[in-house]
């Protein structure tokens, strides 16, 4: 479970955060912090579709679900398969 | 009635808010023709104050240029004032086809259309070409213009960090499973004056096996050795797949926009794209003044060349006088002061001193990246930039900001 909020804080911190920016935590707000634009949030959706092999239906992909790394882990596991 | 007076004060308390936070803009007045000279009132009522422009987009000095004004003249006389019509209804005259062939021929493309501006072409070209199956993938500092356009657009969207080869790779790599991909750039940052590295897209477009899309509204005219544009610095003409681009800065200052590039993208637009098919054409008088543009820019490089000696003096007194600049190569020098009020203040010093130079803050730059965005000119003469970088070092002393680097000038003043 760890490993997954540390894979997923790591692409954030990868994708969204320039160099020499200070780095996000896991609560840190994501899209309400203006982090992550709702054009960028496409990538990071597709990005944990295909790491964890879930389909994540639109609606419920919104900008409060994606909105730290937290709560994408909450919605991570309730699409993923056990 | 909806309009009441507690919306009323609402509404005001916002504007006050923007006030308080050195967030308002205010317009200037200007008495006279867009030139490197102009005459502004500023405050609203007082008297006119003749003064150096260092902010028009009036690149190649052509907005008030007695050929392109005469050309103007010409149209009114020989086509009248307006068409009172959209382009495909009756609002196409034979001169509009013939600019759509020059910008053609000027570019490098297959094909070009129309637009009342490169705002609306912005607006209307994605939705026109793509479809929910496709994906755009845009820098992350694209225009405003194109950010609306993406958004209007039921593509995927998705971005890359500004200029960063390395990432827009990988997004063509994670999107190969779309119908098209679509590369979306600035050729030169309107903000930063930095340019894209067109020649590194094209070869990711061909590796990936998408189309590139460039908006040149800050290039056309004078990038490149001939002036063509960034796809001519870069080595790729013919090579970008569709290229917006505006009249209302180098290409004559007046209004109008265009989409060009490959034939059939162009037809899409000219079939589809809304803000074409919905808002009037571009006055005749607009289009013969542009057509003379053309003649002026195909007949010599001198204006061209002139802006590019411009820039390099500007910015070699700039930086020999210790303010941090955007590093860069076009004639947009960008001088960094990071605070919003500080910038507007620093704008108003100029003033005092002669100098038209507008302060840029948020929402218009990120947060914490105001500064003033100077712009050179080729009608600028060596005598204006002697007496605006006076002005510039004069404010730079007066607010204490010379030879500090970033980290020092936001200690003083915050960001």
């Amino acid at each position: 479970m760890d490993e997954l909020k540390d894979v997923i804080l790591k692409y954030v911190n990868a994708e969204y955060v320039e160099e020499g920016g200070d780095p996000v935590g896991f609560d840190t707000p994501l899209i309400s912090g203006g982090i992550v634009d709702s054009f960028s949030m496409v990538s990071l959706k597709r990005f944990i579709e295909n790491k964890y092999k879930i389909s994540i239906p639109d609606d419920q992909a919104t900008p409060e679900a994606f909105d730290s790394v937290d709560k994408i882990v909450v919605l991570v596991r309730r699409f993923t398969k056990t | 009635m909806a309009y009441n007076d507690t919306t009323r004060t609402m509404y005001q308390q916002t504007l006050q808010g923007l006030k308080d936070a050195g967030l308002f803009k205010q317009e200037r007045y200007i008495h006279s023709p867009q030139a490197a000279d102009i005459e502004v009132e500023f405050p609203t009522g007082s008297a006119l104050k003749k003064v150096i422009n260092m902010c028009a987009n009036n690149y190649l000095g052509l907005s008030s240029h007695p050929d392109v004004v005469k050309a103007a003249h010409e149209g009114l006389d020989t086509r009248g004032y307006g068409m009172s019509s959209v382009r495909f209804i009756c609002g196409t005259q034979d001169i509009h086809r013939e600019l759509e062939h020059r910008v053609s021929d000027f570019l490098g493309t297959e094909d070009t259309i129309l637009f009342p501006s490169c705002m609306d072409a912005n607006a209307g070209v994605f939705e026109a070409i793509l479809t929910k199956d496709d994906v755009m993938i845009s820098d992350r500092l694209v225009h405003a213009s194109l950010i609306d356009g993406i958004r209007l657009c039921s593509a995927m969207q998705d971005t890359y960090k500004h200029a960063d080869m390395a990432h827009l790779e990988s997004k063509l790599e994670m999107h190969q499973d779309r119908r098209h991909r679509l590369v979306i750039t600035d050729g030169v940052f309107s903000m930063d004056g930095d340019t894209a590295p067109l020649d590194k897209m094209v070869e990711l477009g061909e590796k990936y096996n998408a189309m590139i899309l460039v908006d040149e509204s800050h290039a056309s005219g004078f990038m490149g050795k001939t002036g063509r544009g960034t796809h001519e610095k870069y080595g790729v003409l013919g090579k970008i797949d569709v290229i917006t681009t505006t009249f209302g800065k180098a290409l004559g200052g007046a209004t109008g926009g265009c989409v060009s590039g490959r034939k059939e993208l162009v037809e899409m637009c000219r079939q589809k794209a809304r803000p074409y098919l919905f808002s009037n054409t571009i006055a005749p008088v607009v289009v013969t003044g542009i057509l003379r543009v053309f003649d002026i820019l195909t007949a010599s490089t001198e204006r061209r060349d002139k802006l590019e000696r411009n820039a390099a003096y500007w910015r070699k007194g700039l930086t020999e006088a210790g303010f941090v600049l955007k590093e860069g190569d076009t004639p947009i020098v960008p001088v960094m002061l990071f605070n919003a009020k500080l910038a507007q203040d620093f704008s108003r010093a100029l003033y005092d001193d002669g100098v038209y130079a507008v302060g840029f803050f948020f929402p218009v730059v990120p947060q914490g990246q105001a500064r003033i965005r100077t712009q050179l000119s080729a009608g600028h003469e060596i005598h204006h930039l002697d007496k605006a970088l006076d002005a510039f070092v004069k404010a730079g002393k007066k607010f204490n900001i010379l030879g500090k680097t970033k980290q020092e000038i936001i200690e003083i003043y915050g960001n």
